[in-house]
């Protein structure tokens, strides 16, 4: 039994003074997609089931490397801001964060790997 | 942790079927979700059998005669019956509304009634509305001035005060709060859309001097941006508002003090 008070419950820590970076962060991220998809999947889909060779050569030029490499960045970037709200929304306390921190990993790892592929490829 | 089944204490049970009343050609069943916070029994859902004939034709009509002439144990808030007070708030088959301004007749079927979700029970219908009347507490429901007090009073164009439409009629009856699952998972630390619609109330009203404030207080990671967009709490609604609207623009004003 805590006797705080409904306000003080209400109230609680306060503003955390932020919040509307993150909200930004996933609209620009969003509309960065809904451009980027399209292209990607206009560019590496003929690709699919081509020769080794074909497919380095493909990404030997710039453009088809540039749309691979912004669309796994930015994948990977709206993947982490969007499952941190999925985690917060769903799972509390300890285990909350250690989710998040775990998921900003695999993020950061998944964004490394496909650059330094995409970077074999191209270079 | 999201909480996927209901604790045993919690499990609602089948309850009791009161006997249909003599002489009657025009009946309609309600089913209740009843609980007794001194009986220490599980909640439980009563039948009850209503003469449609002899009733007036809103729920809450049906839920007076009921209390009168079957059984006076039944517990729920009621006020005004005009949809004004807000106390009726209650789930009626599956929709958060007032009982007093929705009608028998809307309903196909039984007609089921349960308090209004994810709030703890107080007893029967009625639920616990302390935290959610602290909550609208907290974003300052009044007039915030600085500047000395006119002689008259605080003037406003008729342009500004059009902006306060769809905003002020909000009656708090919780209905909207209480169908966000926002509100359910993170209700302790969410505003909820009562409380956001309040808050973007003042915020708008040219009048009020402390809108830096009062976007300062709401720049949260869970006070406003648990907010998805889901859009409950405007299906739900019963004085026809659109609280998600209002969380949307106070969202904007944030952003425009950014960028």
């Amino acid at each position: 039994m805590r006797y705080l008070t409904d306000r003080k419950r209400a109230i609680g820590a306060g503003s955390a003074k932020t919040g509307t970076a993150h909200f930004w962060a996933m609209k620009v991220s969003s509309v960065g997609l809904l451009i980027l998809i399209p292209l990607f999947l206009f560019t590496f889909g003929p690709r699919l089931g081509e020769p080794h060779d074909v497919v380095l050569a493909y990404f030997e030029r710039p453009f088809p490397a540039i749309v691979a490499a912004l669309t796994i960045t930015v994948s990977f970037l709206h993947f982490k801001d969007g499952v941190q709200v999925l985690i917060e929304d769903y799972v509390h306390g300890r285990v909350q964060k250690l989710l998040i921190v775990g998921m900003i990993c695999v993020s950061y790892g998944a964004i490394a790997t496909g650059l330094f592929a995409i970077a074999r490829l191209a270079l | 942790m999201v909480q996927l089944t209901l604790p045993k204490n919690s499990r609602v049970q089948t309850g009791i079927t009161w006997p249909k009343p003599a002489g009657a050609n025009n009946l309609r069943k309600f089913s209740i979700y009843r609980w007794n916070p001194d009986d220490g029994k599980n909640p439980q859902v009563d039948n009850y059998w209503v003469d449609i004939d002899t009733c007036g034709p809103m729920i809450l009509d049906a839920l007076i005669k009921i209390k009168n002439e079957i059984d006076p144990t039944l517990t729920f808030r009621r006020s005004c019956r005009e949809g004004i007070c807000g106390s009726c708030a209650m789930n009626i088959d599956g929709i958060n509304t007032l009982a007093c301004i929705y009608g028998i007749d809307d309903v196909k079927g039984d007609v089921k009634i349960y308090p209004l979700p994810h709030m703890s029970v107080i007893k029967d219908l009625i639920p616990d509305l302390t935290h959610f009347y602290a909550q609208h507490a907290s974003i300052m429901p009044w007039l915030e001035t600085r500047t000395n007090r006119p002689a008259k009073e605080w003037r406003q164009s008729v342009d500004d005060r059009s902006k306060l439409d769809g905003l002020y009629e909000c009656v708090m009856c919780a209905c909207c709060s209480t169908s966000c699952p926002s509100y359910w998972w993170n209700g302790d630390r969410y505003l909820g859309p009562a409380a956001l619609l309040h808050a973007y109330r003042w915020i708008i009203d040219s009048r009020d001097e402390a809108t830096g404030e009062r976007l300062d207080d709401l720049e949260d990671p869970f006070k406003l941006y648990r907010c998805h967009t889901i859009m409950n709490c405007a299906k739900t609604c019963p004085k026809g508002l659109n609280p998600a609207k209002a969380i949307a623009n106070i969202k904007k004003m944030m952003l425009e003090r950014t960028i």
